[in-house]
């Protein structure tokens, strides 16, 4: 008789610890943000009217319904049904795509203004407009490469459930993966007031 | 066996939840698009605390899970806060 040791809440728990890393390291930047505004007030007003608050908000509606999605998907799998499942899930994953085109879209638009990290032009307008659209690009940036690491992990899970490696009573993997993804939301949540909003 | 019973949170519950995060959003976008200077920011920032809250709490499930992870979770945020208050004050009184 074999028997195939599990622990759901310990699996939970160190996903939770991961987590918490994440939020410490998103936290750093939060305050060095914070920081360099309040050093900066007059720059970092000026230069946060340069961003789109008409694409951040699309994005930001974007992550939340993605957010829904893949909680929705593991009530779906606990009901067992497998194809709703499948579907949330690639309905995350391709909200995550458009989310990332999206940012494409912003990003460029930006280079073509010549605002990127070392580019001649920021360089004239000062110290204050150089931190600014240093930390939005890397904070965004940082952000970006989640989503990214984060469509790999829904794809794992999509591929589990299909294959019947995820069941009805087997689903803290699922879970884990939409904690991530939930993750990503949250720190979106704040960096888009932060950089779009409070102007 | 041991297994406990795991809460099954409905799809209307996650619905309503999302839609009150869309009404949220709109609203910080609102506030800070009429100025309302230092209050628009404090507001912006207060609706995303509240956003956040709902987040951990329905789609983290934070709500139906032991007490532990809530208690974790606390401490974590609890300290993220303040350090930045802590060094707010450093810059504010310096």
């Amino acid at each position: 008789m074999s028997v195939v040791h599990r622990d759901d809440i310990g699996s939970k728990l160190g996903m939770w610890l991961f987590i918490f890393t994440e939020i410490l390291l998103f936290g750093g930047l939060f305050i060095t943000y914070v920081v360099y505004r309040y050093l900066h007030q007059e720059a970092f007003h000026l230069a946060s009217q340069e961003l789109d608050v008409a694409i951040g908000t699309i994005n930001t509606i974007i992550l939340l319904i993605s957010s829904a999605t893949i909680a929705m998907s593991i009530t779906a799998i606990q009901q067992k049904k497998k194809k709703l499942t499948l579907a949330l899930i690639a309905t995350t994953i391709l909200l995550a795509i458009v989310f990332l085109v999206n940012k494409y879209f912003e990003w460029g638009a930006k280079f073509e203004h010549g605002i990127f990290p070392g580019s001649e032009y920021l360089d004239q307008l000062g110290f204050g407009d150089v931190l600014f659209f240093g930390l939005y690009f890397f904070m965004t940036g940082l952000h970006a490469f989640h989503i990214i690491i984060g469509i790999a992990v829904l794809g794992f899970m999509y591929y589990y459930v299909k294959t019947d490696r995820l069941t009805h009573d087997n689903f803290q993997l699922l879970e884990n993966g939409g904690l991530y993804w939930h993750l990503v939301d949250l720190i979106w949540i704040f960096l888009f007031p932060l950089f779009y909003l409070i102007a | 066996m041991a297994e406990e019973k795991h809460h099954i949170t409905s799809y209307k519950t996650y619905l309503l939840v999302l839609s009150l995060l869309i009404v949220f959003t709109l609203l910080s976008v609102a506030i800070t698009q009429i100025e309302l200077s230092r209050w628009a920011a404090a507001a912006a920032l207060l609706v995303a605390g509240i956003k956040s809250t709902f987040v951990l709490m329905i789609f983290m499930h934070l709500k139906y899970d032991q007490r532990m992870f809530r208690v974790m979770v606390g401490l974590i945020v609890a300290l993220v806060v303040v350090v930045i208050i802590i060094t707010m004050l450093d810059f504010l009184f310096r």
